[in-house]
């Protein structure tokens, strides 16, 4: 039912965005005109905010938007890419916090496979769950979600606050954790790391034996299983597990490039606007970069929307959600035919 | 302080809008849909249960809430019901709309410092009697008026559901929908009916928590209760006896930290806020079970 989306499809639908802000910003009762050339200037206004804004947005929602859709793809419903974005920042943020400035080079490297790994080990509970008992994993990953922050909050105030015990966060990571810069620029090597990503994600699906595993298992679980000899158990969990390691990477990145500690509050609820950002996507692991960049930008642009004109970015999720049902509908309409 | 009725009277006060949320959820879900928009749905409620009770009172707020939670609901219907798109994914669409919708509506109407702003509230009742009944009296029958409504809501539901004509066809549907197909029933009608009716239960909810609880509204507030409360409807086996008595069992999850608290056990505050999620994995592994749902849910 997600076939056929391509990243010309996903161009043309900045256009439904801009048009679902104007009108809510209307119907609200804010003046458009401000509200949208704020949303302008914070996205896509100068090449400076394209790179600071739009597309450090954008990194963490192409990740997550990643795993949200090889999930999808598998008819794994994994919810849970918040937390397996929180187990990712946690496990870097422990390391750092741990080895100081010890691990030298490797730090960095090892900071990432450790987050992916607490990412795929997050969802391997919820995997585990849906393997061993049938619990349906849209209801555990969600209550893996709030369980994560309850322990993020708990660790930021005991075994990994800052040595002062006066901030809820641990203290900032040794340089040598740090992503390298891009450009002088607020972006970092981070981004790179999601667009290589996403397109070996892409390259799996479309041209291995897993990648069309994962497929039949998602499209049709009875005949992958039956015509296949597909264990389309097996293929469910990994299609999770590696869900999970992909949104733990990019927990991961988030710390070592953006914000160089753990805090309770360091996910907008990225894993939220990643099943929009993987739906808008059609589930194409290559239309996720570009889709991932139209919400980094709308994220960006809302930030300046609520700074310059007043309105609160909340709106994004409205529009968010006005995208997912627009593009519901035409989908909708060749399942009935 | 007392521990222990201080425990069963937060229990039951947790419950209620739990309750009430996933009664309507078992509905639903027993007619084959679910449907995750609930917490859209209760956010919805809530926003609109305060705007009921500032403009004219706690009841008109109710109303408000139960509307509010039927038209968002309805909203989840055209695309899950009409259009038969994915159910997660519309229910997913229609949380974020909701959670999006009242923050934004909220800060147009009442300002980002709206928290001061005072709804009027539902106080507690007691019942003459029951309220005087040893160590469960108070907790129980010392509550709002929403929280009797929903003892009342639970037999009638299960006789609703088991004992009438009406009750075989939303089982029929959420079981077999061809067969009751065949059988003369529209199937979409029955899921249109059920979700509308979860929708009211969810706005309700909504109501609960601005005018029998918090007296206030605040952006998200609905905290989860949604997701919560479809995991209290797999507790409960799709049964409306069983989705109250998940309910209770969440809400003393969360009550358990007055208890540890009078007890004088110090661990982390945090800790116990995640516990209840917690307990609900673990009660999902142990109850919940796909093999009890409804063999067309999702479909």
């Amino acid at each position: 039912m997600f076939r056929n989306s391509t990243v010309r499809d996903v161009l043309l639908r900045p256009t439904v965005a801009i048009l679902a802000v104007g009108l809510l910003v209307t119907a609200t009762g804010y003046a458009p005109g401000p509200a949208l050339s704020a949303l302008w200037r914070g996205s896509f206004g100068s090449p400076y905010v394209i790179v600071s804004a739009t597309l450090l947005r954008a990194t963490p929602l192409i990740l997550t938007g990643l795993a949200v859709a090889i999930a999808f793809r598998a008819s794994v419903w994994n919810i849970g890419a918040e937390g397996q974005f929180l187990a990712g920042a946690t496990a870097t943020a422990a390391l750092g916090t741990l080895t100081g400035a010890s691990l030298g080079w490797t730090s960095l490297p090892l900071a990432l496979i450790l987050g992916a790994a607490a990412g795929a080990a997050w969802a391997g509970i919820a995997a585990w769950l849906r393997r061993r008992f049938g619990v349906l994993e849209v209801i555990s990953t969600i209550m893996l979600n709030f369980l994560a922050l309850d322990c993020v909050a708990w660790l930021v105030r005991g075994p990994l606050q800052e040595p002062t015990h006066i901030y809820p966060q641990t203290s900032m990571l040794a340089n040598a954790f740090n992503m390298p810069r891009l450009f002088a620029t607020r972006l970092h090597a981070g981004f790179l790391l999601a667009l290589i990503a996403a397109i070996i994600a892409g390259w799996v699906l479309r041209q291995t034996a897993p990648g069309f595993r994962l497929r039949a298992t998602g499209a049709n679980p009875f005949a992958a299983a039956s015509a296949g000899q597909i264990d389309v158990a097996r293929t469910a969990t990994r299609a999770f597990l590696v869900s999970g390691a992909i949104a733990g990477l990019a927990g991961a990145i988030e710390v070592t490039g953006v914000t160089h500690a753990l805090y309770e509050d360091i996910s907008p609820g990225y894993g939220y606007t990643a099943i929009a950002v993987a739906l808008l996507a059609g589930l194409e692991p290559y239309a996720v970069i570009a889709s991932g960049i139209l919400f980094g930008a709308l994220e960006a642009g809302a930030a300046a929307m609520q700074r310059d004109a007043g309105v609160p970015s909340v709106v994004v999720s409205v529009v968010e959600a006005t995208l997912i049902l627009v593009f519901l509908i035409p989908r909708a309409r060749e399942r009935t035919a | 302080m007392n521990g222990l009725p201080d425990f069963l009277a937060a229990t039951v006060r947790t419950a209620t809008p739990l309750a009430l949320a996933a009664l309507g959820e078992t509905v639903g879900e027993s007619a084959g849909v679910i449907n995750v928009g609930l917490e859209g749905i209760i956010i919805t409620g809530a926003f609109a249960g305060l705007v009921g009770s500032i403009t004219v009172g706690v009841y008109a707020g109710f109303l408000a809430a139960a509307l509010a939670g039927a038209v968002v609901a309805a909203l989840f219907a055209v695309f899950a019901i009409w259009f038969r798109a994915d159910q997660i994914i519309t229910g997913t669409a229609v949380t974020l709309f909701g959670l999006g919708l009242t923050g934004t509506l909220y800060r147009r109407a009442f300002g980002a410092g709206g928290a001061a702003l005072r709804a009027a509230t539902q106080h507690a009742t007691s019942i003459p009697g029951l309220s005087r009944i040893p160590l469960i009296g108070a907790a129980f029958f010392g509550q709002p008026a929403i929280t009797y409504f929903t003892y009342i809501i639970v037999p009638l539901l299960w006789w609703a559901m088991y004992r009438t004509r009406m009750g075989l066809a939303l089982r029929a549907v959420g079981e077999n929908p061809e067969a009751a197909r065949a059988a003369g029933i529209n199937p979409r009608r029955v899921q249109l009916a059920a979700v509308l009716f979860g929708g009211v239960m969810g706005g309700l909810a909504g109501g609960t928590l601005v005018l029998s609880q918090v007296g206030t509204f605040a952006e998200g507030m609905s905290a989860g209760r949604g997701f919560i409360a479809i995991a209290v409807v797999a507790l409960g086996r799709w049964h409306p006896v069983g989705a109250a008595i998940g309910a209770l069992l969440f809400g003393a999850a969360s009550a358990l930290q007055f208890l540890f608290q009078a007890m004088g056990w110090a661990a982390p505050y945090q800790l116990f806020l995640g516990l209840p999620y917690l307990l609900t994995l673990v009660a999902l592994a142990a109850f919940g079970g796909r093999h009890a749902a409804p063999a067309a849910l999702g479909k």
